[in-house]
This record gives structure tokens, C-alpha cells and sequence, in this order.
């Protein structure tokens, strides 16, 4: 038994954002039916592929974002499309999209049609904007998005523009946000017995989450102070990012701790120094000359240590440090090994690899692997029969294209 | 009639601190949950109501805005209800105080617990236990308490003890060389904190999924969250390129991770510098062939841009330095946001890059009401960002303004626990419970 398995979810989002908040609720059980236009979720065609073959099932994207769903091909601008459409809304808890707003009223699919063919149930409409005001045409990727409503005016050097995060984070925090609110959104619906049609916006979910932007936002009213953009280069005892034998390690607030660093680093007399006891003192403010003073010791000390090296020594002594990892260096980690977080998957089309595993562990109804990611299609006929579709429409859809 | 909130019903006690577990519980306090924060007069937790109890003046004037910026740049009384990372993550929540070091004060907590349905903590490794705060402590209190732990890599492996913030857990995932220039080391970055966004979204929704598991089976259980692991999956691309490649990616600044170009952040005209922190950017991101079209037009077709290494998306990613070269001398003399409707009329998915202030002069975000007002214990009224989502029969409303330490010490006592009003008194005395730290506490 897992904690979602009867929950169904009628999921009409693509690309990253809804299918990975659909991706939490399939994992943890729920039976997401993923329908997809004539050629797929446009993450088909995102990388990396599989020996960056651009194939629509060698996805890497897809394939991590799509486990344990269900997929069914509906044009839904044919009459036999939305007449499959309304077969699997009724058997569905929650429907969920993120076509541009007015889509699916245009398709005569939107919320006045979804609430009178199944009362009680809600709709989740997940868009860049929001259902309402005047940017809810407009159009967001990563670092649009991340740019109007995340922090990248901080983010980088003051003398510089400003950077966004790696990949495409922003919008899979996004789709994190979004997960709670369809779980919410499911249980308001049981509680209740009424359905309700919810906006997201991803602006929001960015404006409205944890990021130094939220609290910079208060701040301003407070202080009127606005937002510098500094990097975080070394300039502590220790604070920042510093070089080493073979990369990068970040340490923050150590000087907290004098005696943890000494422990950390077997010099207790290096932080003897009274310009350093000083510098330690309640409510001294940063000195330069004092630091560079400081980095004299600790950036040998750090240079003749490996990253791996360095956190070993900050870990045993409680020192707050992380190394700067590859990716290849988090894979090959031991200790996420070793704690079963890679999981291996076997699709038909990639073959057996291994994705990020669960997101947390629950001791029962847990996280769990049913299926691969879907071929485009390759549940249209098995998911519409279940429906209790004639037939004659399951063969029309077939012949549109429902099967690819 | 009015809905009901998807979590009345539900009550949480809140041990969390700093971002990663207070935004979880902002969240399931939105829904409807009720949230009791647990605090202590006698303790301070640095980095969740500020840095210091009782920081100086000349202290918060130094410090970044989000840390320092109190209301008129002073500590004021109680600055410890003024922090701006902590008011920002405290609508909705309730504070009760209890010194859970002592016996009579974890006999509070085991109360608490006995008539809640959850314990959300995410302290350094060890800290509950040292204070007899186990899964099997709570169960003898409470059979069915769900409880949500949240150590940075985990209760097992070699690192179940590594001291770790949000900025440790972005290193280790491979944030720290994923993002930031791609011509310049990474202390040339600046540091986020994505992680705790994460694990805050993913365990609001790990306690509703555990929640539904009891209704179902009657169990409660301990949830835990390896903070790494649950935000990794944000680098998938990066994650799925080495397990299907074995390729290594690193940082590309402000491009497109899928290649489609050009794609950057470029100067518009800006009212002052950057060490004022006026100085403006614009995010242009061009998908394909026809964006490339609508984006000359738009910029009337310079001659430049007439180049036919241009004319495909290979041909920009392989000139991107010049194509930015030119597009910003261009957008230098550009407004932000009259240039921003101009591309997006054409499709162009173009957004100004906001310093946090100017979040509250957006005209579509005032259309759609997002700002809400609350009013703080110095009796001011401020405008806060609003809420994550919009759910018109279950409506999110900022009922309780970011909480003041101890401000439902009376309710917690006298109505959930029952203490008369003279055992309220006793403990008021004692200096047990209060709405200050002690005055020994910096």
C-alpha cells in the first residue's frame, strides 16, 4: 500500500514544472494518466538524450520526470479526443494542467465544462502568471522566471549582470510548490465534497517561497534598504568559498566556533593572535586586514587537503563546510550509495540507469518504482478501455495517432 | 457556506529552524493547519529570529538587507520579532515558550504532543536527542504522531552528522558548480539556498501523503528528509547527462541549458549604479528561428542582426558572445519594462530581472491582488509577498501576523493544556514562559 494509491490524477501539464509535482503524487502511489498531444510533451524533445541521440523516448529529462505514469495521446480539438477526455474525467480525484490560460475553455474542456460533468471535482491550472491580470499571455522560461520573481538580482558580481542557478531550478522548485497544493487541493475536495478551480503561477510560487527575495522584499519596507549583489568569495574566519588541493570547499559562520576550527585545523595558536581574538569579539565588524592576516594559515592549510580531505576534518570537528561536488563526484559518493538513493531503473527504449531515488523516506506507504516512464502513447488503448470507451472511439483515437 | 481548509483539523508542533522546515510549515499553516512553534526564553537558535537576540545597531547597518533590515535599521525592542527572514516565514503560526531543557518543560511538550498529529523538526543532528526528544518518546506520548525529521544527508551513512545550512547541502549536490559565471572561479558566486525551497515544498507535502497514510491504516510514522537528496533532483539535467553518459557538466552562466539562443540577462537603462543598487537587467531568452525574427523586428532590424551566421539557432550559439555584445549595447538603452511588453507582444519569453523592492511597484501583481497587509506588534502595517497559491473555496488568508515569541503562551496554557490562571501566573513569575529572551541571552 502506498500513502496516495487512491488518488487519480487526470494530468494534462508538460515540460517540468506540473509533470515533476505529478511525478511526487505517482511515486508515492497516486495513478497519474498523463495525456499527451500528438507528439508529446514537449520535454521529449529536451536533452540530454542518451548518447544525445534527440529521440522522443531517449529523453534523460523525460525519462526521470515521468516515472510511474500512465500515457494517452488525445487530440483534444476532436470530438473523439474530448469524448475520451470526459471518460477519463470521470474516473479521475483531481485534474491538473498548464496549457496557456483560455486553452482549455477554448477546447471547451475548462473548468464550467469539467465541474458539471463531475461535480465535486477540482481543477489545477498551473500557468507563468496566473488565470488573471495583465502578463497572463506572457511567456516564462528558467531564467525569466527566476530573474522577475526569484533572487538572480543578488546572485553574482556587483560589477557584473546578474546569474541565475543551475539547469533549470527555478522551475523545478516550482514543481515542488506545486505538489502540496494538488494534495491540498484533493483533500479539500474529500472534506468538503465540492471542487474548486486553482491558479498557480509559477511567478508566485517563486515570489511567494523561501529565497533571501521574500525576506529582501520585507526588508525594503522595514529599512528601506534594497539588495547588494556580492559574490561570496573568502572573507572569514573562515566564511566563503576557498580554493583546495583538487576543487572548492564552502565554510560559513566558522568563526562562531573558534575552538571548533582549531580542532578542525590542529593549530589552536594560529586563532591566538590577538588581532584574531579581537576580530572575534561581540559586534566587531569585518576588517580586511584581519582577514587576510587569517587566510595566510588557512589557505596552505586548505590547499594541501583534497575537498574530501577538508570536510573530513570540518565534519569530525563540527565545523559548518561543504565541499564543492561534480555531479560525477554526488554519483559516485559512498554515503548516498551506501544509503540507497540512486535508483535503478530499466526502461525499453534507455535501458537500465540510474535516477535520483526518493525524495524522503517514509517508514510505510512509502516511495516506489512501479513502472518506467512511459512511451508516447503506450497506455492509450489499455487506460481508455478501463474507462469503459466504445470501442470504435479507442480504434479512432488509434487512427489519430493516439497510439504514438 | 464557507469550504473548509484542506488541513483544519490538524494540529503541528513546529521545533524547526532557519528556512528549510519554517517554510514547510508556513505552507501547511496556509492550508488550514494549526501551527504551534515551540520556543524557549532561555535558548537561542541563530539564523531563525535573526543572528543575535540583542544585535547593535552598527551590527544590522553591515549586514546583507535580509538580515539587517529591521524596521528603521534598529534593533529596537523585541528585534528578535523583526528579523526579515523570520517575519517572512511567520504568518499563520502560533509561538508558545517552554524551557524543554528542563523536565517540566519537556512535560509541556509531551502534553503538546499528546493532542497534536505532527512534530516537524530540522535541528543539527543529535540536538533533539540530547534533549530526549525521540521517535519513540513522542510515540509513547502519542501513538499515532507522524514525525518529520529533516538532517542534512540523512540519520545514516558517514556524513548522518555533518554540521550543514542551506549553502553546504547546494556544494555537495553540485549547485556551487553548476551555476555562476562560466569565466570565473566560483567565489566569484554568490551564495542561494535552493535546497531549503525544496525540502520546505516536499515536506508539506511528505505530511499531508503521511497524513492520508493514517487515515488509511490508523499508523502514524516517522518521515525522514535527506535534505541533499531531496533537492538533487533540481540538477537533473546534469544528474541524468553522467548517469546516461557519463558526461560531467559545468557551469554555463546565463545560457540555455538546451542550447537555444541567444539567451542572457543584459543591461537596460538604469537610474544609478550598482553599488546603489539601481542598476537594471532584462532576461531575453530566444527559442527558436521565429523568436530570432520577432526580436530583429522589434530592435528594427540593425544591420547586425541581418548577419546570416544568425539566421539558425547553431549559428547564434556559436556567436553568442557577439550577438551579446551587440543586444546589449541595445538593451543599455532600453527601459526594462517598456521593453519587456515590446518582446513579450511578440511572443519573447523577456522578463525584468527585480531588485526585491521594486517586486511591489508590478503592475500585473498588484492587478491580481498578491500583496497582502499585516500588522506587526510595533503596530506598523507592512505589505508582505503573498501566497504560493490561489484557491478560491479555500481561500489562503494571512490570518496571524508573523508570529512574536510567546504571543500564545495564554491560548497554548490555559486553553489547549488546561493550567489555571494562578499555575499561568506561577510560571509567568518564574521567568519559565514569556514573550522576552532572557536578558542574558545576546
Amino acid at each position: 500500500m502506498q500513502a496516495l494509491d487512491d488518488i487519480t490524477v487526470l494530468d494534462l501539464t508538460q515540460h517540468i514544472a506540473g509533470p515533476y509535482a505529478t511525478k511526487l503524487m505517482a511515486d508515492f502511489g497516486a495513478d497519474v494518466i498523463k495525456v499527451e498531444r500528438p507528439g508529446g510533451d514537449v520535454t521529449r524533445t529536451l536533452g540530454p538524450f542518451l548518447d544525445d541521440d534527440a529521440h522522443p523516448e531517449k529523453s534523460g529529462t523525460f525519462f526521470f520526470l515521468n516515472t510511474n505514469k500512465r500515457s494517452v495521446v488525445l487530440d483534444l480539438k476532436t470530438a473523439a479526443g474530448r469524448d475520451a477526455f470526459d471518460a477519463l474525467l470521470a474516473r479521475a480525484d483531481i485534474v491538473v494542467e498548464s496549457f496557456r490560460p483560455g486553452t482549455l475553455d477554448r477546447l471547451g474542456l475548462g473548468w464550467d465544462h469539467i465541474r458539471a460533468a463531475k461535480p465535486g471535482i477540482s481543477l489545477v491550472s498551473i500557468s507563468n502568471f496566473g488565470q488573471t491580470g495583465p502578463y497572463r499571455e506572457y511567456h516564462l522560461t528558467d531564467i525569466s522566471l527566476y530573474g522577475f520573481a526569484g533572487e538572480m538580482y543578488s546572485m553574482g558580481m556587483t560589477d557584473r549582470e546578474p546569474t541565475k542557478m543551475g539547469g533549470t531550478a527555478a522551475l523545478f522548485e516550482s514543481g515542488a510548490a506545486v505538489a502540496p497544493a494538488l494534495l491540498a487541493t484533493v483533500m479539500a475536495s474529500e472534506l468538503n465534497g465540492e471542487g474548486q478551480h486553482v491558479d498557480i503561477a509559477l511567478a508566485e510560487t517563486h515570489l511567494g517561497g523561501v529565497d533571501r527575495r521574500h525576506a529582501t522584499a520585507i526588508a525594503f519596507q522595514f529599512s528601506g534598504r534594497r539588495t547588494l549583489r556580492v559574490a561570496g568569495a573568502a572573507g572569514g574566519m573562515p566564511q566563503g568559498i576557498y580554493p583546495c588541493a583538487d576543487g572548492w570547499v564552502d565554510f560559513t559562520n566558522a568563526a562562531l566556533r573558534p575552538d571548533r576550527v582549531d580542532d578542525m585545523l590542529g593549530h589552536p595558536e594560529w586563532n591566538q593572535d590577538p588581532i584574531f581574538v579581537k576580530a572575534r569579539t561581540r559586534g566587531a565588524l569585518p576588517n580586511a586586514e584581519v582577514i587576510e592576516a587569517w587566510n595566510a594559515n588557512f589557505l596552505v592549510w586548505c590547499i594541501e587537503r583534497t575537498k574530501r580531505e577538508v570536510w573530513a576534518e570540518a565534519r569530525r570537528a563540527k565545523v559548518m563546510c561543504g565541499p564543492l561536488f561534480t555531479t560525477q563526484d554526488l554519483f559516485e559518493d559512498e554515503h548516498f550509495r551506501g544509503r540507497g538513493f540512486w535508483h535503478e531503473v530499466t526502461h525499453p527504449v534507455i535501458g537500465t540507469f540510474e535516477m535520483p531515488g526518493r525524495p524522503f523516506i517514509m517508514t510505510e506507504g512509502g516511495w516506489a518504482i512501479r513502472r518506467p516512464a512511459p512511451l508516447l502513447g503506450e497506455h492509450t488503448a489499455e487506460v481508455l478501455r478501463e474507462a469503459g470507451v466504445p470501442a470504435t472511439t479507442v480504434a479512432t483515437i488509434l487512427a489519430q495517432g493516439g497510439a504514438r | 457556506m464557507s469550504q473548509k481548509k484542506p488541513l483544519e483539523g490538524i494540529r503541528i508542533l513546529d521545533l524547526t529552524v532557519v528556512w528549510a522546515g519554517p517554510f514547510a510549515t508556513m505552507i501547511l499553516a496556509d492550508l488550514g493547519a494549526e501551527v504551534i512553534k515551540v520556543e524557549n526564553v532561555n535558548v537561542w537558535q541563530p539564523m531563525t529570529r535573526g543572528g543575535m537576540a540583542r544585535p547593535p545597531a552598527a551590527l544590522l547597518k553591515v549586514s546583507a538587507a535580509w538580515a539587517g533590515g529591521t524596521p528603521g535599521n534598529e534593533p529596537g525592542a523585541r528585534p528578535w520579532n523583526y528579523n526579515p527572514t523570520f517575519v517572512s516565514l511567520y504568518r499563520n503560526k502560533k509561538s508558545v515558550t517552554a524551557d524543554i531543557r528542563k523536565p517540566e518543560g519537556l512535560e509541556v511538550l509531551r502534553k503538546l504532543v499528546a493532542i497534536s498529529d505532527v512534530v516537524y523538526e530540522n535541528n543539527a543532528t543529535g540536538t533533539m536527542e540530547k534533549l530526549g526528544i525521540t521517535y519513540d518518546w513522542l510515540r509513547a506520548a502519542n501513538p499515532e504522531i507522524i514525525f518529520m525529521r529533516v538532517p542534512a544527508y540523512g540519520s545514516t551513512g558517514p556524513y548522518w552528522n555533518a554540521r550543514a545550512l542551506g549553502v553546504h547541502l547546494e556544494a555537495v549536490m553540485g549547485h556551487q558548480l553548476l551555476k555562476g559565471y562560466d569565466d570565473a572561479d566560483p567565489s566569484h558566486g554568490t551564495a542561494i539556498f535552493s535546497g531549503d525551497y525544496m525540502a520546505g515544498a516536499q515536506g508539506a507535502f511528505a505530511v499531508m501523503a503521511a497524513i492520508r497514510h493514517r487515515r488509511k491504516t490508523g499508523r502514524g510514522q516517522l518521515v525522514e528528509i535527506g535534505q541533499a537528496e531531496n533537492a538533487s533532483p533540481m540538477f537533473t539535467q546534469a544528474i541524468v547527462d553522467y548517469s546516461l553518459n557519463r558526461r560531467v557538466q559545468t557551469t554555463i552562466g546565463n545560457r540555455d541549458i538546451n542550447g537555444r539562443a541567444p539567451c542572457g540577462v543584459y543591461p537596460a537603462k538604469s537610474p544609478g549604479t550598482a553599488a546603489q543598487q539601481l542598476d537594471r537587467w532584462i532576461a531575453i531568452h530566444i527559442e527558436d528561428d521565429a523568436g530570432w525574427g520577432a526580436l530583429r523586428e522589434v530592435m528594427g532590424d540593425p544591420a547586425w542582426a541581418q548577419d546570416a551566421r544568425f539566421d539558425t539557432n547553431d549559428g547564434r550559439a556559436a556567436h553568442h558572445a557577439e550577438i551579446d555584445r551587440h543586444l546589449g549595447a541595445w538593451t543599455r538603452e532600453q527601459d526594462d519594462y517598456a521593453l519587456t511588453h515590446a518582446l513579450q507582444a511578440r511572443g519573447i519569453a523577456a522578463m525584468p530581472v527585480l531588485e526585491a523592492s521594486r517586486t511591489f511597484d508590478d503592475p500585473h501583481l498588484r492587478d491580481r491582488g498578491f500583496f497582502r497587509k499585516q500588522r506587526l506588534e510595533n503596530g506598523e502595517v507592512y505589505e508582505f509577498v503573498g501566497p504560493l497559491y490561489s484557491m478560491p473555496e479555500t481561500p489562503i488568508e494571512f490570518f496571524q501576523g508573523p508570529v512574536a515569541l510567546g504571543e500564545h503562551n495564554e491560548y497554548v496554557y490555559k486553553s489547549l493544556l488546561g493550567y489555571s490562571d494562578a499555575e499561568y501566573d506561577a510560571l509567568l513569575a518564574n521567568g519559565e514562559i514569556g514573550m522576552d529572551y532572557a536578558p542574558g541571552i545576546s
